[in-house]
């Protein structure tokens, strides 16, 4: 094995490791902060492709000259449409499911095969194409032989902005300090003069909105059918899970840790022993530390 | 309590009569006929993960019918289609084929996608001693006595693909598929057919359906670089395989790449630019240039719009109706079993060029061709086997 094959390994695992983090931010901060076990959350990551393939098809058409920026307008757009779609899912539907854990799977689950419906219904059952910037198509060669793809760098950097961002609302802005809060011990909040409702709808529209950004961003990896969010539903629950429900550093570290044993085992056995390898891992984990692997030492409400 | 009046007499007594009666009016006409008209069931997912392909083969056998009818239908009967949805879902389409065969007594079936599917379904069609007609290409190792298969089962493209790549791209071939029965069962295939040609497999790699991280697996391919990839990944996932592909700089133009699955209907959501350059091995190509191709492609843009491609399973759904008829008119006979028994031999003049039944295996000889995707989405059709090809359903390796 070359060195030109351990550093573009190297680079893979980075990757995936952005991808995994995007996928799940949303997730974590759903279902982590929120304990809203949310299945229809892969069908939002489609809503922010197919807004993605929405705002390229206008871009194409009215300003072929900006083609190549289109993608920047676009994570906006699937973000604003997503965080949208979220604060009117949690007031009209979410919120009347709170702490019936077992009804919210269900009732989340019928929105993602009704949301599934509708995109087919929609764009059709065939995948949409979303064309991908010049700029952002090929690979970056340092070195004759070492081709490290551009787009994966571009995911690269704009998780690492997301993630700051996240990071700076939770534990520097004021509505942070509210959602902390209310994770914590949600009557004490209330009878301080939080309005935890608002705090929900907020905070779950954010989660929502980050599904929207990831899955515009998954558009130049991956497919774009109205079954998409299925193939990221179930990796980004693993993440989320293995990490610790309400940790995002613990989300990040899991990411990290599966994004790096993934590649690596895939590289030298198969991608399935790579999968049932990181699962049976997973599972055992959980067995002795079912509060996943960086639990918060806080009080609980 | 119940007291028998002289009505309820008479009303009962009248059920039972009609009840009796039922059975010998509908023996007077063969399956599925009524009057001058014949039902024609088509199943297929119109909802749920296949109906990205199953849709449209949908339209395609619409056509077909639309087609007969025009002409004056079969032996006189014009055709009645039966669409039922199987959502994509084995028992669905278990239940929906009974529905056809017991409430609706169609005369036949063309439907079913995925192998599993066809499993499903044909335990149904074989108690109500009915007849499916299956349009899509497969792994092979199957012959059921009531089920025609219409697309080239998994030996006529393997073994035409892989000699066509040892002799114009080179011997080293990496494999790499989903992990399920058709990619395996292609590349048992594939394996000692490349052997056989003085060729070596340099890698064999499965992905879990659904997969979309392909990294490292396009550095594994990499590290063994090969000549030639012959690729079986399906769905999503080969979307996620060719972009990826794409940008790791593994393009058309740097490696030969094909695949048994890629008919223009996936390109369309590859997108164009990501399978430029990549091969296809298929029955049928939409640039077939032949007239009666020429005008089936015409008439489908006609119906569907000018945008809409076709593909090697729309081909062949087309193909199963044409079958299906000829069959019929040479059995003289809508019954199933005498439609089977025509079909022995059976040959006719398709989109694709001659097809025609195997005596014996239920199969299609047929023409095998491979293309390489342009920028338009189309394939230029380099290969095309001399004579028609063989079904070997069973084959010794």
């Amino acid at each position: 094995m070359g060195i030109d094959i351990i550093i573009m390994q190297a680079f893979s695992g980075l990757s995936l490791f952005t991808i995994l983090l995007l996928m799940a931010l949303g997730l974590a901060i759903v279902f982590g902060l929120m304990g809203v076990i949310n299945m229809a959350h892969g069908e939002l990551m489609a809503l922010g492709a197919y807004v993605t393939y929405l705002v390229a098809l206008f871009f194409e058409r009215n300003l072929p000259s900006l083609m190549g920026i289109y993608i920047f307008f676009a994570i906006f757009c699937a973000f604003a449409a997503t965080f949208v779609f979220g604060y009117v899912l949690e007031r009209s539907f979410i919120r009347f499911f709170y702490n019936r854990p077992l009804d919210t799977l269900l009732a989340t689950w019928g929105l993602s095969l009704v949301l599934q419906q509708f995109y087919r219904s929609t764009f059709g059952a065939q995948e949409v194409s979303v064309p991908l910037a010049s700029w952002l198509s090929g690979a970056w060669e340092p070195v004759a032989g070492i081709q490290l793809p551009l787009n994966r760098m571009f995911i690269i950097g704009l998780t690492m902005v997301v993630g700051l961002c996240v990071y700076l609302m939770l534990f520097k802005s004021r509505w942070g300090l509210r959602v902390r809060a209310v994770t914590q011990n949600r009557p004490m909040s209330a009878a301080v003069g939080i309005n935890t409702d608002r705090v929900d709808a907020l905070t779950f529209a954010v989660g929502s909105g980050l599904a929207g950004i990831a899955g515009s961003v998954f558009t130049m990896l991956g497919s774009t059918n109205p079954g998409t969010g299925q193939l990221y539903i179930v990796d980004s629950f693993i993440v989320v899970v293995f990490g610790g429900v309400s940790s995002l550093l613990g989300t990040a570290l899991s990411a990290f840790a599966i994004a790096e044993s993934q590649t690596a085992i895939e590289y030298f056995a198969t991608g399935t022993v790579a999968k049932v390898t990181i699962l049976l891992f997973v599972i055992v984990m959980l067995y002795f530390r079912p509060q996943g692997l960086f639990a918060p030492k806080v009080r609980g409400a | 309590m119940i007291r028998i009046t002289r009505r309820h007499l008479m009303q009962s007594t009248a059920a039972g009569a009609a009840a009796v009666m039922m059975p010998s009016v509908l023996r007077a006409q063969p399956k599925g006929v009524d009057g001058n008209s014949v039902r024609l069931g088509i199943l297929h997912s119109l909802t749920g993960t296949f109906a990205i392909a199953e849709a449209s083969m949908v339209d395609a056998e619409k056509l077909a019918i639309d087609e007969i009818n025009a002409a004056g239908g079969v032996m006189g009967h014009k055709i009645v289609p039966y669409i039922e949805d199987g959502a994509s879902e084995a028992p669905v389409f278990a239940e929906k084929a009974k529905v056809l065969l017991r409430r609706d007594n169609v005369a036949a079936i063309i439907g079913c996608y995925s192998s599993a599917l066809r499993k499903a379904v044909l335990p149904a069609v074989n108690q109500a001693k009915g007849l499916l007609y299956y349009p899509t290409y497969y792994e092979g190792q199957e012959i059921d006595k009531r089920c025609l298969y219409t697309s080239q089962e998994v030996t006529q493209s393997v073994i035409a693909a892989v000699t066509w790549m040892a002799k114009e791209k080179g011997k080293k071939f990496f494999l790499i598929g989903s992990n399920y029965i058709y990619p395996v069962t292609c590349n048992k295939i594939a394996k000692p057919t490349i052997a056989k040609l003085g060729g070596t497999v340099v890698g064999e790699e499965y992905v879990p359906l659904g997969h979309t991280e392909f990294s490292s697996i396009i550095n594994k391919i990499k590290a063994a670089n090969p000549d030639c990839i012959y690729s079986t990944v399906v769905g999503g996932s080969n979307v996620a395989f060719f972009k990826q592909l794409r940008a790791a700089g593994l393009d058309g133009s740097k490696i030969t790449l094909l695949s048994t699955v890629v008919s223009e209907n996936e390109i369309e959501g590859i997108g164009r630019d990501n399978a430029v350059g990549y091969y296809a091995c298929m029955g049928y190509f939409q640039s077939i240039d032949s007239p009666i191709n020429k005008k089936f492609v015409k008439a489908i843009k006609d119906k569907y719009g000018a945008n809409r491609v076709v593909g090697d399973p729309m081909q062949c759904g087309y193909n199963s109706v044409y079958l299906w008829k000829n069959a019929v008119e040479k059995a003289k006979s809508f019954a199933p079993d005498d439609v089977l028994k025509a079909s022995a031999g059976l040959e006719i003049e398709a989109p694709e060029g001659t097809v025609r039944f195997d005596k014996e295996n239920h199969h299609v000889w047929k023409k095998v061709r491979v293309g390489r995707a342009l920028e338009d989405g189309q394939f230029e059709i380099v290969h095309e086997t001399a004579d028609l090809v063989q079904p070997d359903p069973f084959p010794k390796l």
